[in-house]
């Protein structure tokens, strides 16, 4: 950080004048021509898009860390990841409709769907590793197939996920709206749900960069990530670490899916949906890295919201815009290699 | 004696013939969204169809009927990627579809293009369809979005004493139909709409508009219609919201009233308006509800079904009027349907000079029935709807065609 304030001094002034007008925009109680300025729009909903695009960009992320996770380790573009977290989103409803538990949902989601990844590895992409168009072309053939057995099973009816009751209905935020003129202070509310979630995938991308850069396992997937032919010279059994791996990323995949169907809704076609998003995702963030997945998810989740209320318009565009420009002047990725 | 046998030979044969020819498969080809937001929309569409035909015995004018179904995503180049396939590939010999608006805009383009063929509009409701420059072999049997939308406006400003609402609407043809009716009706009482959100269709999270929503307004209209229904429902209830909400037709509708979850709870007590009310009193309507129910069971017929429903009748129909022969390039089929007076569940149905349904529009309310269900149960009905609304055909047109911003909210005369 030091090194880049000294090579980049400008730069560095630039983003810190953004920062702290940005922290003030969330702080201080807007005056008048602010609320013009931003398309007489109030705070109220500045801070909710802010938040909305955080808790979208948590999501995304839970899905496209698994799915550059896969790719970075084993070179294989696993095209039927948007099948996976749909399944699971499905498998999740089974479960919270049969038990009435939220809970367990997540956890049977994420091993239901990790089965599946160990399955996956095993009788298919074993048998045509290194052939990357062949492993694609598979994976579209799956997604296809799952999703045409999804809909048998479920039909194209909509399904969401109901959290439990003490997560229905808003919290108060820390942030304050305005003051009425009895000088009452109005903070801003926001969905419960939404911030579990929120808090949910921070805690989760905070646990995975521990594990990838503070444990043995992780040690071995960033070597493997790095060079897996000289990974398995040195001995280590290098399929099963691949098999682990795409167990996690498929599992977290199917735990998506839960997230989704609670906050979103299950339907046909989410699953290309999600499976575009997290391709975006991973796109600008960069092949094969967790942090630039992480900031990746954020870009996009911003971007959608924020387009939403700003530029409704145009708000399809916007992720697709920012892919091109990503593209254009850092082809391998934010934060890619 | 010879003579005589040949010539009765020579009968028998040509008797024969003729036989074979009125014995020959007539192909339907059926474009349905069974693919993205709308396929629950879809799905159900083709449930109303095969009843139909189903009651038909899968048979028309003495001939057998073959069903050949085609997806689309509500998208207009899914459309005629679909209808190309159905009349170029498969050579079907009618086509009953699409479902969604501005699906129907470009099959009515694409009909033109292919003269020799008859399109039965399936459900798509967007004005423009049928309204501006319509097609001679384009029928449509339902009423379009702003039809849909009459009586609600009065309903709302006399009834509920609403004054000043704001509209939240997917961006396309279809919806922006549905608030221009509104929107006429609604104004002309005397209401104002003090803002219009527009949604690209297929929204996902709703959250960041839901919050942006004023809260000094009466009530919110919801031009919603399949996942983006329930997803808004669900992201609105998750904020805690309480305001009065308006349904526009599909979001008032058994696709999102059967959904699985409890997001639809939000819109009980919700006024609506569209071609059916679930539970209305009318003999043809319970008989058409009950053996929808004991072809699916625990199933309510959505307005999609309805819809398919009556456009396959009225192919139905027409077949048996001209005994199945379509060999003098449809002529006498298409008189039929035309002149046509469909007697649907829903009430009296008949077509104008543009081939576009006039019929009965339902202003409905969403209660909870005795099993927990939620259905739609009258208010008031309105019948002969036609597409100008009860306008003067030039003033109608003086307003100009429904957009993200017309008409404007006055009283047009």
């Amino acid at each position: 950080m030091r090194r880049f304030i000294q090579r980049n001094p400008l730069w560095a002034l630039v983003i810190l004048v953004a920062v702290v007008i940005f922290l003030w925009m969330i702080f201080a109680i807007w005056p008048e021509w602010l609320e013009k300025l931003m398309g007489d729009s109030n705070k109220r909903t500045f801070v909710n898009a802010i938040l909305n695009g955080i808790t979208q960009g948590a999501l995304y992320f839970l899905v496209a860390s698994g799915f550059t996770l896969i790719f970075g380790l084993m070179r294989n573009v696993n095209l039927a990841h948007g099948s996976l977290y749909l399944l699971g989103g499905y498998i999740g409803f089974e479960i919270s409709d049969a038990t009435g538990s939220w809970y367990l949902s997540f956890l049977v989601a994420f091993i239901a769907i990790g089965l599946i990844g160990i399955a996956l590895q095993i009788v298919v992409f074993r048998r045509m590793e290194g052939q990357e168009l062949r492993q694609t072309m598979v994976t579209i053939g799956i997604s296809i197939v799952l999703a045409d057995i999804i809909l048998w099973i479920w039909g194209g009816d909509f399904y969401q996920i109901w959290a439990p009751d003490w997560l229905s209905g808003p919290v108060t935020t820390p942030f304050i709206s305005g003051i009425r003129s009895s000088g009452e202070v109005v903070y801003i509310k926001y969905p419960s749900v939404r911030a579990l979630i929120l808090l949910a995938a921070i805690v989760i991308g905070i646990g995975m960069w521990l594990a990838l850069n503070r444990t043995r396992i992780g040690m071995l997937v960033r070597a493997g990530v790095d060079d897996r032919d000289m990974l398995a010279a040195t001995g280590v059994r290098v399929q099963l670490v691949f098999v682990a791996v795409f167990a996690f990323g498929a599992g977290l995949a199917g735990l998506a899916g839960v997230v989704g169907g609670t906050f979103q809704s299950l339907q046909p076609g989410e699953d290309t949906r999600i499976l575009l998003a997290s391709l975006i995702v991973v796109i600008v963030g960069g092949m094969g890295s967790i942090p630039g997945a992480a900031l990746g998810a954020l870009l996009i989740g911003l971007a959608e919201q924020l387009g939403s209320v700003y530029v409704p318009t145009y708000s399809v565009v916007l992720t697709f815009l920012i892919m091109v420009l990503v593209l254009a002047f850092r082809p391998q990725g934010l934060l890619g290699r | 004696m010879r003579n005589w046998l040949t010539t009765a030979a020579a009968v028998g044969a040509f008797a024969f013939a003729a036989n074979a020819h009125a014995q020959e498969t007539l192909t339907i080809g059926v474009m349905a969204t069974l693919e993205g937001t709308y396929t629950v929309l879809g799905e159900d569409g083709i449930r109303g169809l095969e009843m139909a035909m189903e009651q038909a015995g899968y048979e028309a004018g003495g001939r057998p009927i073959e069903i050949i179904i085609a997806a689309t995503d509500a998208s207009p180049d899914s459309a005629v990627r679909a209808a190309r396939k159905l009349v170029e590939q498969d050579g079907v010999d009618i086509v009953i579809g699409p479902l969604s608006g501005s699906e129907g805009i470009a099959i009515r383009d694409y009909a033109k293009t292919q003269p020799q063929m008859t399109f039965i509009n399936g459900s798509s409701g967007a004005q423009e369809t049928t309204y501006v420059t319509p097609a001679d072999n384009f029928f449509r049997f339902n009423m379009d979005g702003a039809q849909w939308s009459v009586g609600l406006g009065d309903y709302l400003y006399e009834e509920k004493g609403y004054r000043n609402i704001v509209t939240i609407a997917e961006d396309y043809s279809f919806t922006y139909t549905q608030v221009f009716g509104l929107a006429l009706e609604f104004c002309a009482a005397g209401g104002e709409i003090s803002e219009r959100f527009w949604v690209p269709l297929g929204t996902s999270d709703f959250a960041s508009i839901i919050a942006s929503l004023p809260d000094d307004v009466d009530a919110i209209y919801l031009g919603l219609g399949g996942g983006d229904a329930v997803n808004f429902l669900n992201q609105y209830q998750q904020a805690g919201g309480d305001a009065n909400l308006i349904g526009g037709t599909i979001m008032v509708d058994q696709t999102v009233l059967q959904s699985r979850g409890r997001a639809k709870e939000a819109l009980i007590g919700t006024p609506a308006s569209g071609p059916q009310g679930d539970t209305w009193e009318d003999e043809n309507w319970q008989a058409y509800v009950a053996e929808f129910q004991e072809m699916y069971p625990d199933r309510f017929p959505s307005l999609l079904a309805t819809a398919y429903y009556n456009s396959a009748n009225a192919v139905i129909n027409a077949l048996n009027a001209v005994d199945g022969d379509l060999s003098d390039g449809h002529a006498a089929f298409r008189e039929a349907l035309a002149t046509m007076e469909l007697e649907a569940p829903n009430g009296l149905i008949t077509l104008d000079d543009n081939r576009q349904a006039v019929g009965t529009n339902f202003v409905t309310e969403v209660v909870e029935d005795a099993d927990g269900n939620l259905v739609t149960e009258v208010v008031s009905i309105v019948e002969g709807v036609n597409q100008t609304l009860g306008y003067d055909p030039a003033v109608f047109a003086s307003i100009g065609l429904p957009s993200r911003d017309i008409p404007e909210c006055r009283a047009y005369e």
